[in-house]
Parts: C-alpha cells; sequence; structure tokens
C-alpha cells in the first residue's frame, strides 16, 4: 500500500499520492454490514450491491458480540463475498465509540480504498466518527455510483442532485437503500472470525432501547408504503382507517411529520428528509399535503397515490393517481374494495 | 460578575446559516442558486440553540456560559445575532469568503481549534444541515475530540454535579438511551424541542453582545475541500397530477400500474 506515512517529506508525500492516483490499484472495499436480531439489516443489502458497483474486491464486515452474530454471518455468507468478524462485548450495540476506532484500524491494515455502510441510524452514526478519525471527508447517502472517486447524492432535501468527485486517499461513503437493488444470495463466502482488535473506549453507555414493535413490513424495505398525514387528524382515526389500509396491501405503515408530532404515529415511521427516505413500488399518502420535506422521502417511489380533500395540496404534483376526496369516506371504501378484489 | 465554580458548564452551540427549509430551490447553470434566496438559521441549529438556553433555565446557575459559532460568510453573523437574541451570550464568527463551500471535515477541525480555545463541557449542535444533507459534523468532531457522542437527541437530561448526560436518541425503530461522561458531542434531532420565537427586547438586546470574528488563518486549519462538484441536477421531474374521479378508478389504475 502506498499510504504515505507522516514522516514523509511532503513533496515525497505528494508524488507518492499522485502516483497511487496514478496507478489506480483495483477498488477493495469494506462493507459494514449491520444486524439485530439475527438478522441483517435489509438496508445492508442494497450497501452490498453498491460496493459492487465499484469492481474490485468487496468484503463484509461483521461486529457485534462474541455469540449473538452466529444468525447474521450464515446469511452473509450466502451472499457471496468474504466476511470478516469482528468480536467484542462492547461492539453489542453498534455504538461509535467503541466501533469507530475498530473500522478506522481495519481500513488502514487492510488496504482498504473504500469504506461502505449503509445510511441508517447506525451508518450515520459511526461513519461521520471514522472519517473524523481518518481525516476523510465522508460522502453520505449515494445514490450512483460512476466511477470508484465519483459518487452521486442528493441535497436540499433531494430538489437537487449533486455529483462529488473525492481525492481522499480512502473514500467511505453511506448508501441510499432506496438507490440500489438489494444483493441476492449468490455462493457462499470464507469467515474470517477474530477478537476485534482497536475498540474504542466504552465512552458512551448504552442504557436501554425502546423499539416499536410492529407485525406489518418494514418501512425501509416495504414494496408498498401506506402513509397518514395531518388530514387524518386522530390517533384513533389513523388506527381505524389508515392502517386497515396497509394491511389490505400488506403495506409498511409511514407517516409525515405533522402526523407524528401529532401522535398519530410513532417517530420511526416518519417518511421524509428528517425521518426515512422509501422507493417502494406502491406509495400511498392519505391526508398528507405535499411538503419538500415529505416529498423528499419518498418521490422515488414508482406509483404514486394520494388522497387528499384539497384539489390544489403539493401532493398532486408528484402523484400518479390522484383522488380528491374526504379520506373518512374514500380510504375504507378503497379498503373494501382491495379486500374484495383478493378474493 | 459571578466569581467562578468548578461545577459551572461552558456549552458551545455551532449553527449554519442555510437557505430557509420553506424556500423551494431552483437549480441553475452553476448549480444551486443562492443569490438572493433567503437564508435564514438551520432548523436542527435553532434545535440546538432552543436546548442550551432550556439547559440553562432547567439549571439556573450551574450554566456559566453559552457560545454560540459559525463558520460561514460576512452574512454568517444574522444568525448568530438570531441566537443571541434566543439566549445565547456570545457568538465567534469566523468569517470565509462569500461562495466558500467550507465542507464538515473543514468545520470539525476548525470546531476542534475552537473547542481548544473555549473549553466547553458540551457541545450541542443540529444533526444535519438542510443543506448539503451530510449529517456528519458533529460525528467527526467527537471523533476528532474522542469524546463520547450522541447523535438524534430526542431527550437530553444534564447532570451537572455528576458532569454527565443521559441522552434518547433516534434510531430506526424506535429510541436508544446513552449515558456519558462530559465532555460529549450531542446533535439535535427534530423532536427535541420547539424553538422559541426572539422577541423584539432580545433582539435589541442581542446587538450589544459580544461577537468575535476570526479569519480561517487564526485557527490553524486547512480548509481545503476535498470533494468536487461535477455537477449538480434538477432531479428527474415526476409527470405526477393526472386525477381520477372515484375509489373505483384508483383500483382500476393500480391494477393498470401492475402494483396490485
Amino acid at each position: 500500500m502506498l499510504v504515505p506515512t507522516l514522516r514523509t517529506a511532503p513533496a515525497l508525500r505528494f508524488a507518492l499520492s499522485r502516483r497511487t492516483y496514478a496507478t489506480a490499484a483495483s477498488p477493495n472495499t469494506l462493507v459494514l454490514l449491520e444486524h439485530r436480531d439475527s438478522h441483517l439489516v435489509p438496508a445492508t443489502l442494497n450497501a452490498i450491491t453498491a460496493a459492487r458497483k465499484l469492481g474490485g474486491n468487496v468484503t463484509g464486515l461483521i461486529v457485534g458480540e462474541e455469540g449473538k452474530t452466529d444468525g447474521a454471518v450464515e446469511q452473509a455468507k450466502k451472499l457471496g463475498l468474504p466476511i470478516l468478524l469482528r468480536t467484542s462485548p462492547l461492539l453489542a450495540h453498534h455504538t461509535a465509540e467503541p466501533l469507530a476506532p475498530v473500522l478506522a484500524s481495519l481500513v488502514k491494515s487492510g488496504g482498504y480504498t473504500h469504506l461502505a455502510a449503509a445510511h441508517t441510524a447506525v451508518g450515520k452514526n459511526v461513519f461521520p466518527r471514522v472519517a473524523g478519525l481518518l481525516e476523510v471527508q465522508q460522502i453520505s447517502d449515494v445514490m450512483a455510483i460512476s466511477s470508484a472517486d465519483t459518487f452521486t447524492r442528493p441535497i436540499y432535501a433531494g430538489n437537487a442532485i449533486a455529483t462529488v468527485k473525492s481525492s481522499d486517499e480512502v473514500k467511505i461513503f453511506t448508501v441510499r437503500a432506496a438507490s440500489w437493488d438489494a444483493a441476492k444470495e449468490e455462493g457462499s463466502g470464507e469467515v474470517d472470525a477474530k477478537a476485534a482488535e482497536d475498540v474504542g473506549p466504552e465512552q458512551a453507555k448504552w442504557v436501554s432501547e425502546e423499539l416499536t414493535i410492529s407485525e406489518r413490513p418494514d418501512l425501509g424495505s416495504a414494496p408498498s408504503v401506506v402513509s397518514g398525514g395531518r388530514g387524518v387528524k386522530s390517533k384513533e382515526s389513523f388506527d381505524s382507517i389508515v392502517l386497515p389500509l396497509a394491511d389490505a396491501l400488506g403495506a409498511a405503515v409511514g407517516a409525515s411529520r405533522a402526523a407524528v408530532d401529532s401522535g398519530y404515529a410513532d417517530n420511526s415511521q416518519q417518511v421524509g428528509q428528517t425521518g426515512k427516505v422509501v422507493a417502494p413500488s406502491l406509495y400511498v399518502a392519505v391526508g398528507i399535503s405535499g411538503a419538500i420535506q415529505h416529498l423528499a422521502g419518498m418521490k422515488d417511489s414508482k406509483t404514486i397515490v394520494a388522497i387528499n380533500k384539497d384539489p390544489d395540496a403539493p401532493i398532486f404534483q408528484v402523484a400518479d393517481v390522484g383522488l380528491v376526496a374526504d379520506l373518512f369516506e374514500a380510504v375504507p371504501e378503497l379498503t373494501k374494495k382491495l379486500e374484495e378484489a383478493k378474493k | 460578575m459571578r466569581p467562578t465554580a468548578p461545577s459551572w458548564l461552558k456549552v458551545l452551540v455551532p449553527i449554519k446559516r442555510t437557505v430557509d427549509y420553506a424556500v423551494k430551490i431552483r437549480v441553475g447553470a452553476n448549480g444551486v442558486e443562492t443569490a438572493g434566496v433567503k437564508h435564514s438559521l438551520n432548523p436542527f441549529c435553532e434545535i440546538a440553540v432552543e436546548e442550551a438556553v432550556r439547559l440553562r433555565e432547567r439549571h439556573k446557575k450551574d450554566i456559566e456560559n453559552i457560545t454560540v459559532v459559525t463558520i460561514g460568510p460576512p452574512k454568517a453573523a444574522d444568525v448568530l445575532r438570531t441566537a443571541l437574541a434566543m439566549g445565547a451570550d456570545s457568538a465567534i464568527h469566523v468569517e470565509v469568503k462569500d461562495g466558500v463551500i467550507v465542507e464538515p471535515l473543514a468545520v470539525a477541525r476548525a470546531l476542534k481549534a475552537i473547542v481548544g480555545e473555549e473549553k466547553p463541557d458540551i457541545v450541542l449542535m443540529g444533526k444535519q444541515a438542510i443543506d448539503d444533507d451530510a449529517s456528519q459534523t458533529g460525528g467527526m468532531l467527537a471523533g476528532m475530540l474522542s469524546w463520547p457522542q450522541a447523535n438524534f437527541a430526542s431527550k437530553i437530561e444534564l447532570d451537572v454535579a455528576g458532569k454527565s448526560v443521559k441522552v434518547a436518541r433516534e434510531i430506526d425503530g424506535g429510541l436508544e438511551t446513552l449515558s456519558m461522561d462530559l465532555p460529549a458531542v450531542v446533535t439535535t434531532d427534530l423532536r427535541l424541542n420547539e424553538p422559541r420565537y426572539a422577541s423584539l427586547p432580545n433582539i435589541m438586546k442581542a446587538k450589544k453582545k459580544p461577537l468575535k470574528k476570526l479569519k480561517p488563518e487564526d485557527l490553524k486549519v486547512d480548509f481545503s475541500p476535498r470533494l468536487e462538484t461535477v455537477k449538480v441536477e434538477a432531479p428527474p421531474a415526476r409527470k405526477g397530477g393526472a386525477k381520477v374521479e372515484s375509489v373505483d378508478e384508483v383500483v382500476a389504475k393500480l391494477k393498470e400500474a401492475g402494483v396490485l
């Protein structure tokens, strides 16, 4: 590896970095495979596809507490890429302080040119810390890759799409799940299991977590999503009108920020710039006006259906199918007709 | 002046001036058009300033000072005044030339230098800026300082005597609670609080509060960008707007689109 040490004279350092650039060794990518409850987090599979787009080697990294990673490792092996398993009790919750130094050290020792993860809460939390440790300008929420150093990402809540070229020696990036297909099972990969090295201190003590338990599909990866907004008016009508429609479609349930702030739905269900970004085949917006912050989270959906009583609501500008109607009448009717159509 | 007691905490709040969230941005030949467009304090930064002020309201005499800092063009002084009017005590403006883009890495380096000078006990900042949507600076700074971090905070409980902080943070699927010793970096999520409006008297008073100006050179920090913007485009437009008359037509359209 042509990583110049700090002691290298500036001129030589420049020459070396130029040489690395000119000979451009094939990309060698490490992907952090996030897991929870013995399964890989779905967005992780999309990150693998993005990493493969770079060409070159792709290695998966699973970290966690020893004995609690088996399910994820089994699943990852089938994706046909070599897996590094690095364990330590401190890595149980993927907290940033212990994990970031592990990643930084692996990048250096393994000669990786690229480090990738899904743009999930974990990726958004841990990767900037790694970038800080390695003094690299991270690239967040990558939608497309045109070469090993050129990446496309949304800015201004997805109202502009920027393509940037990185001059960093190591490229650290997070991947927008909705823009990439999920990696499929293909063959098997070797697992290299070791205790993690250079684990950082447990500065932030993990106290507890409260998860919203849902039997419906995961919002980030569901093929269809039904979302409710302020127009739904109450938690009771959210539960009695939006949820049955979601069930009729086998869809995940989302919400606008207004609905979350009013307590109709949980924080983790928020779709938008500050919540989740989704791109399902079908997105049904119920009682959502369509503020730009919300559109940023769903306008890449394949088919958008909007039901709103205000004919001038901005949501109709992006909806493929718009119905101007009172949702309290139209949605139950739609639910009923969908149920009938299934029979 | 109050005598300094060792338990008093200093809060540093880095903030950013961005295009106002309600503006529908336009993409021109040279990227996003920002000249003559309304700018304001980034919403997440506003939440961070609000939280700093509320921490002082909750822990009356324990917070010695709230300093806001921004790295930006001359006009970024406006958002510092806004933050001062909301209740911050003093401001630092690292002034860069108009049109200069300072990447999160450079901001984190500059903030590290400022933390070295100001010695805050807690750095409270927004989780992301709504212009570059990077969501990086807080984590980068924490990594550079080797301080603990709590990103996407929706609740902050400060224990002044114990010099520690307990933060509920938003994760995929719910909330996670972390507890950490100070000094620490905390980034704010939307649900942390609702920022106050600055009253007219406070806006007047803010004009008299200290605002220190620095140049990038004063911090001895490398601001050179690592990313070259190749192009900025408008996203592909959707051809929406097709309205139907009845629920039956919705069902028919869905069948037609093959999603049923």
